[in-house]
């Protein structure tokens, strides 16, 4: 039986439970996780359909946290639509920060001071750390290791986000990236900070990987399951960690160079499998190489300005033209393209969101695997639903 | 030896339970309603009103109406309606003031982009975050007089950035003061100065006369709003 011999079951959905008789195969099972699912990460739904427990059939539905992100980024002005970046991928605003800044600053040819390249970096890389501790965690989470590694992912998140709301004033919604720099300059003490929770966090990565790399009941789970062939995640313009455990050797911090990113020395990390372990692995082998990063970056961060001092914050309009900014999000490319026609308020606004497009291959990966498998699967594409739903 | 990997994680986690008893750092916990951890100073919270002194806040509101953070609030949830009468502020320059400045906290969050452009360092963050009421509407909604708080709080939530912008408004207030100072003189000179031309040369006619209307008594009266800090 092939999956278009289905098609009658639709997918008008409502959450329940529907059996199709089928004389040779037994009965198959239309079963809709979500849109309230602890597994799903938020409200996203997949309707799954079971023969067994092998999933023959999936399909991702979204749209349940929709806010009209990309037409309200373009009734604000430029300035307006950066604390609405950090709703995007709520545990990474950082990282949206910059890569809107980046592409407004294309379009107004807007350079930027070192020092404060310097700290886009540093926060960069605080923010992957970030990132990917709470993925390993909730990755775990998902297995059904309840509580215990995401606890410890947690307690280091806490520490992260003590430093960026001592240097932004909050925890989360950050706001931190303007036009041309950054908008408090870090004290010595915060950098001192940074510093402490660097040299700190591959202790940290040595406890977590002893907890987690070498178990059997997880390799057992992960190894093999939704294996990602390169060829498709090329093709799907996969991008990030799900791009690298795949073996396609692909980062914009190479490619691109943006920044001052050359400037440091770092390796990438690939995987040779694709599967779910594979992307577990790469994560957490990139924390380590952000810990050089930083390492680097502390040590080198020159004096001067934060800001550019000849930098617009109010009345800013850019002259026509179009840009597209993107940088190395922890989720993968993360990038804002923006049109603007001279007014104050960009023509057009749109977010290459990673985690959505990542999300897209789902249902490639969860052929053939079970139910249990897919909700790994899921926890290992990295999503946050702000940003898949914008 | 398969299993040794488990036992490993087991360790692990024998560590840190053994450890959360004796290291204050394996056991990071805070008891919270009783124990409060200090905020640091950065840290906002919706905004307040600046007022100069505590005992007349709405006498002495910096904020003049003029209107550009209710323009650039994103989320839009700043509403003000400007005075029909005018107030001396800090200058004593004659300004207006916000008839009516609400705030919707449910819709605010709390951005800091209305602090940012603020040229008269008349709106900041505050520090509140235990803001849970059992009304939806009302009592989210703040007017001016709720918003209103003293320099003085201001001191004492953002000290440092507090001290900044006190020494900025001195130093501009002695600046107005210096500009006056030096207008009067000018005024004085410029009084004194027609009378010797008349005398010198009475058949000028009176059209030519350099108007003894003192150049530099407008700029003196309005300073210049500082530029918003970048």
């Amino acid at each position: 039986m092939s999956i278009s011999d289905l098609s009658p079951l639709g997918a008008q959905g409502g959450s329940h439970v529907r059996a199709v008789h089928d004389e040779f195969h037994g009965d198959l099972l239309e079963v809709s996780m979500g849109p309230h699912h602890p597994s799903t990460h938020g409200v996203f739904r997949m309707i799954v359909t079971l023969d067994g427990e092998t999933i023959v059939k999936l399909k991702p539905v979204f749209g349940y946290l929709h806010r009209n992100h990309e037409k309200l980024g373009e009734n604000t002005s430029y300035l307006g639509s950066m604390p609405y970046t950090d709703r995007l991928d709520y545990l990474c605003s950082m990282t949206n920060n910059w890569a809107y800044a980046i592409a407004v600053e294309k379009l107004a040819g807007q350079p930027v001071p070192e020092r404060a390249e310097y700290v886009r970096v540093i926060l960069a890389e605080i923010t992957r750390l970030l990132n990917h501790t709470c993925l390993a965690g909730f990755l775990m989470q998902d297995l059904g290791c309840s509580g215990t590694p995401l606890m410890y992912a947690f307690r280091e998140r806490e520490k992260i986000l003590d430093l960026f709301e001592s240097l932004s004033g909050s925890r989360m919604m950050c706001n931190y990236q303007r036009f041309g720099g950054c908008r408090v300059d870090p004290s010595a003490d915060w950098l001192e900070g940074a510093k402490q929770l660097t040299d700190g966090y591959g202790q940290f990565l040595d406890e977590f990987e002893a907890l987690l790399t070498g178990n059997e009941i997880i390799m057992a789970r992960t190894q093999g399951t939704g294996v990602l062939s390169p060829e498709l995640a090329v093709a799907a313009g996969v991008t990030g960690p799900m791009l690298r455990a795949t073996g396609v050797n692909y980062d914009l911090r190479k490619t691109d160079a943006y920044g001052v990113y050359p400037r440091f020395d770092f390796r990438v990390p690939l995987g040779a499998h694709g599967d779910v372990y594979d992307r577990y692995m790469v994560r957490v082998l990139e924390m380590r190489e952000s810990i050089k990063i930083l390492q680097q970056a502390l040590a080198g961060i020159p004096a001067g300005p934060i800001m550019d001092p000849k930098a617009k914050l109010r009345g800013f309009r850019p002259k026509a033209g179009e840009a597209y900014g993107r940088i190395e999000g922890p989720k993968g490319e993360i990038g804002f393209y923006l049109v603007s026609d001279g007014s104050p308020n960009p023509y057009r606004y749109r977010v290459r969101a990673p985690s959505f497009i990542n999300l897209t291959i789902l249902e490639d990966m969860c052929l053939g695997q079970t139910v249990a498998d897919a909700v790994i699967i899921l926890g290992s594409v990295d999503i946050v639903l702000g940003e898949v739903d914008r | 030896m398969l299993g040794s990997g488990l036992i490993q994680g087991l360790a692990v986690t024998a560590k840190n339970l053994v450890g959360s008893f004796h290291d204050p750092a394996r056991y990071t916990n805070v008891e919270y309603p009783e124990v409060k951890t200090k905020l640091p100073e950065a840290y906002r919270n919706f905004p307040f009103l600046v007022t100069e002194s505590a005992s007349d806040p709405m006498g002495t509101l910096r904020c003049v109406a003029c209107q550009i953070c209710e323009k650039e609030c994103p989320p839009q949830c700043i509403y003000i309606e400007k005075s029909k009468d005018k107030k001396p502020d800090a200058t004593g320059k004659m300004q207006l003031f916000p008839a009516v400045f609400d705030i919707d906290t449910s819709v605010c969050m709390s951005c800091q982009i209305c602090v940012e452009v603020c040229p008269f360092d008349a709106i900041k963050m505050d520090q509140v975050f235990e803001v849970a009421t059992t009304s939806r509407f009302e009592a989210l909604l703040l007017n001016r007089n709720q918003l209103a708080k003293p320099n003085t709080y201001y001191h004492s939530i953002h000290p440092t950035e507090a001290a900044e912008v006190d020494g900025r408004l001195a130093a501009e207030r002695k600046a107005a003061e210096e500009k006056a100072k030096a207008a009067a003189a000018a005024k004085a000179a410029a009084a004194a100065a027609p009378k010797s031309a008349t005398a010198a040369a009475s058949a000028t006619p009176p059209s030519t006369t350099p108007t003894p209307k003192p150049p530099a008594a407008p700029s003196a009266e309005a300073p210049k709003p500082p530029t918003p800090a970048a």
